[in-house]
């Protein structure tokens, strides 16, 4: 692809080659997203004018009655504005929020506003995603000096149309979404002037109509539409202040639940083909263990079943339907290496882990102010605690089904990934295609939750691997315990806590944590406390360690706010006061806090057998707390009978969905706190099905959620993810003070029983 | 073996093993895929359909026990002109869903509790739902519950 500077996308550890300056380039190198890919930087003129790119998206979305407008969104005649989105949407609504926040800027008239999801195509790699997160990666300076073309380019070279990190809103809405909307009314209002022979400050906006209101005349969008994309797009337009929003702000209902109620939504597991055939898989139960030899006969004798593939490591059986397919599975007794990983098991890594951190040698380490010297004071008192938590599985409800279809030398897959770029990127590289030979076709996802980056995703690889031995269509579907044995887990991690106190209040902290990735950067500490250290031990066992719904704040979070309860309690003092003191005065984190313990009544007493807890964790730009009140059911298993969360995501683009994400994912943290373990023995993941990696059922999960929005305007946070961390510590903090019994090693399961 | 049923009204006839789970009957063979896979072993209720009226969580029950008997899914809780089920429409009104995959396993237990006990109390919802969402819609599908029902969340937001 001409536009693609990166045609065949595997991502360079090196400086991809970027297009010459045309002017004075940015010289710096820049690190994006963890992904590895560097870009050099040149200055191209802006976004708009990026015109290969554009024209290319256009062509695709546009059409017979209806004009294309930055790769965005379409206006047809009959007024409909059809927004693309580069996102996915797995069920946390940004979808609906995205084409909100381009509507409100458009004045169009919701009613007239569809919303469909981007073609998986380079013209839409995501420049606001990349625009989003440089200031994270490289600095707000340096990242304000990257202009958007350059941006655009290094979108499409990463390849990026990734969902993820909560970054639909905040990055995507907030830069392309509210500014193409403004843009195109812009170009609207032009084309109207032009027409009706009046100034353009005379015109008006209101329900996809450019009015005239001293003469009373209008002209819809539909009629206008032909002619505005002719014009040249702002790439600089004016946004409206909060106080004009229209949409933005408010909960209208999301546009895909209809079809979610009444069974026709059609998800990646749903799609079907004429002669379309089923695969079912079984790979190494050790992680990095390789097929060794298989007797394909048992499976063939079964009626239905018509091919048996070996992969490296993995067996298919096709069938001509899931049972089948299941049944020939089942017959078969595949005999698997186990790639050297027999010793790893979940006790060996936590010592391991806690071996690495006696070792005293980081790889990482962040903070600031003598953390030692604060230690050894005269009068100090010296707090330390080890903490513990698993590996846990996204538990998506949708397993994993792809269908391919390879046909004269190219592959079409059908299903439902984070990223659909980087989706066809793996599946040319896994059967030798280049990429313009992969289409794939994004269809409805049943969850994800993390679980659904194509890097960590090994099914695109099998999937274009048995579409290319077989002529006629193929969906291969994950059995339930192919999904659970072979996931891409929040990683097993351990830490050790040691805090200093002095006249109730802390001097220093030092946070040791062992796991795969380093937290720095993306989970914020955010006490102000005269010393700080953060330093990480990097362990890697032999599982595929992969985001989990809020990534890093999930454990830290946890750490840190069991940790500030343990010194409250060895200082003597409440844990929310405690708190308190230690954020800033007129933070946006105190404000959050007291506004939690206000509405969940902190310090009014409580029923006999109930605990409350507290904890604040800041994730992807949101700062949320939560209070739960806590009691112990008869097998001595934790129960969460009321819980309240306080959010400042600086703006609610939709309430009401909003507080679905953060119910939600508080009750996705109380269900890994309480029950959720991903376990290993002799290498293999032990758990194989929901009996064993139990999930938190109606009955005992809270019966509502109260959750309050405290907008502060700040910088637009994300959603999907900043409800579940406070969750966990929150519930520990209630059962110790509960039962006195503080629990360090996750799952809690009935370890506060007396 | 030709296996013959009903399905949401209309007799239908399927040609596969007799112990083929009703569910992939009825998404391999009748192509209705309203009705999810999640676990395979009755443990999610993803699957969940209405035997006779019983609900019943098709991924283990095989499609030879429900011979001659009558199966409702997701598809067919609408009227025949099309109108939603009342619990259909009150997951609209409460914004149930956010990935939706298990919704139509949710609703289908929601429509039999409610045939079952008419207004069911917090007690009852607690004890008859037990399908598992991963999302953890749980709050809004009691409130869609009691407001199916006429009766007003008992509970408050979310």
């Amino acid at each position: 692809m001409a536009d693609n500077p990166n045609p065949d996308l595997d991502l360079p550890e090196t400086a991809a080659p970027a297009p010459k300056p045309k002017k004075k380039g940015i010289k710096r190198r820049i690190f994006l997203a963890g992904s590895a890919l560097v870009v050099g930087g040149g200055i191209f003129g802006v976004w708009w004018t990026d015109s290969s790119a554009k024209a290319k998206g256009n062509a695709l979305i546009g059409g017979e009655g209806r004009q294309a407008f930055g790769s965005v969104m379409t206006i047809a005649e009959d007024d409909t504005v059809t927004v693309f989105s580069p996102h996915i949407d797995f069920g946390q609504g940004s979808h609906t929020a995205l084409a909100q926040m381009l509507a409100d800027e458009l004045d169009a008239d919701w009613n007239k506003v569809a919303i469909e999801q981007a073609p998986a195509d380079l013209a839409f790699a995501n420049a606001s995603l990349a625009k989003g997160f440089l200031p994270t990666m490289a600095g707000e300076t340096l990242a304000g000096l990257i202009p958007d073309a350059v941006i655009g380019m290094m979108a499409r070279s990463m390849p990026l149309m990734i969902t993820g990190g909560s970054s639909a809103i905040r990055f995507t809405g907030e830069i392309a979404m509210r500014r193409t909307g403004a843009a195109v009314r812009a170009a609207l209002i032009a084309e109207a002037a032009d027409r009706l022979g009046v100034p353009e400050s005379e015109l008006t906006t209101a329900d996809s109509k450019v009015i005239h209101a001293a003469t009373g005349k209008s002209l819809r969008y539909g009629e206008l539409a032909a002619g505005a994309a002719e014009r040249s797009l702002s790439s600089d337009p004016v946004l409206k202040t909060r106080e004009q929003w229209k949409l933005i702000g408010t909960g209208v209902p999301r546009r895909d639940i209809p079809a979610k109620v009444d069974g026709s939504a059609v998800y990646g597991i749903d799609f079907t083909l004429p002669e379309m055939r089923v695969a079912t898989i079984a790979a190494a139960p050790v992680r990095g263990g390789t097929l060794e030899s298989v007797d394909e006969a048992p499976a063939l004798a079964v009626k239905g079943v018509e091919k048996v593939i070996k992969l490296p490591d993995a067996v298919v059986v096709i069938g001509k339907g899931y049972w089948p397919a299941t049944k020939g599975l089942q017959a078969l007794s595949p005999k698997f290496s186990d790639g050297g990983h027999a010793a790893v098991s979940t006790p060996a890594i936590y010592a391991a882990q806690a071996k690495l951190m006696a070792g005293g040698k980081p790889d990482n380490e962040a903070g600031e102010g003598d953390v030692d010297g604060a230690f050894k004071a005269a009068g100090a008192k010296l707090v330390e605690a080890e903490y513990r938590v698993p590996f846990l599985h996204h538990a998506m409800m949708e397993p994993f089904a792809l269908t391919g279809h390879f046909k004269d030398g190219k592959l079409t897959i059908w299903g439902g990934l984070q990223d659909p770029l980087s989706t066809r990127a793996r599946a040319a590289k896994a059967i030798g295609l280049g990429i313009d030979d992969v289409v794939f076709n994004t269809m409805i996802m049943g969850g994800g939750f993390g679980r659904r980056f194509p890097d960590i995703v090994e099914i695109i690889d099998q999937i274009a691997l048995v579409a290319k031995e077989v002529p006629y269509p193929v969906k291969l579907v994950w059995s339930r315990e192919e999904e659970v044995r072979h996931g891409s887990y929040r990683p097993q991690s351990s830490a050790k806590l040691s805090a200093s106190l002095k006249d109730g209040a802390i001097t220093a902290m030092r946070i040791d944590y062992a796991q795969s990735g380093n937290a720095e950067g993306e989970v914020p500490f955010i006490y102000k406390l005269p010393a700080t250290s953060r330093r990480h031990f990097a362990y890697q066992s032999n599982q595929i360690d992969g985001p989990w719904r809020s990534v890093n704040a999930t454990q830290l979070g946890f750490y840190t706010e069991s940790f500030m309860d343990e010194l409250a309690l060895a200082a003597g003092e409440d844990p929310y006061q405690f708190r308190r003191k230690h954020l800033p005065e007129g933070s946006r984190h105190l404000k959050v806090l007291d506004e939690v313990a206000k509405r969940a009544g902190w310090g009014t007493p409580l029923p006999e057998g109930v605990g409350r807890g507290i904890a604040i964790v800041e994730s992807f730009d949101t700062i949320v707390a939560e209070v739960v009140e806590a009691t112990l059911k008869e097998d001595g298993s934790p129960k969460v009978v009321r819980a309240f969360a306080v959010v400042d995501c600086g703006t609610t683009v939709n309430p009401l969905n909003a507080e679905a994400q953060i119910a939600g994912g508080l009750i996705m943290g109380l269900s890994s706190a309480i029950g959720e373990a991903v376990t290993l023995d002799k290498g293999a993941v032990v758990e194989s099905n929901y009996t064993d990696y139990p999930i938190l059922k109606l009955a005992d999960a809270p019966p509502a959620v109260d959750v309050h929005f405290a907008d502060s305007g700040a910088k637009t946070g994300g959603i999907g993810e900043p409800g579940l961390p406070p969750a966990t510590p929150a519930l520990a903090n209630a059962l110790a003070s509960l039962t006195g019994k503080r629990i360090r090693n996750l799952p809690i399961l009935t370890q506060a029983k007396a | 073996m030709a296996i013959a049923f009903s399905v949401n009204g209309k007799p239908v006839s399927v040609e596969v093993d007799a112990d083929t789970p009703l569910l992939w009957a009825l998404r391999d063979d009748l192509g209705l895929t309203g009705t999810k896979f999640g676990c395979g072993i009755a443990a999610c209720g993803a699957c969940s359909v209405h035997v006779d009226g019983n609900l019943t969580r098709s991924c283990s029950v095989p499609v030879s026990e429900v011979a001659g008997k009558a199966v409702t899914t997701i598809e067919g809780l609408k009227s025949a002109d099309g109108v939603l089920h009342k619990v259909q429409q009150a997951w609209i009104d409460a914004q149930v869903p956010q990935c939706g995959y298990c919704q139509s396993g949710q609703i289908m237990a929601a429509v039999a509790l409610i045939e079952q006990v008419g207004t069911p109390s917090d007690a009852q919802i607690d004890e008859a739902m037990t399908n598992i969402c991963r999302c953890g819609t749980y709050p809004r599908i009691r409130k869609a519950i009691l407001a199916a029902t006429g009766a007003a969340a008992q509970t408050g937001d979310a």
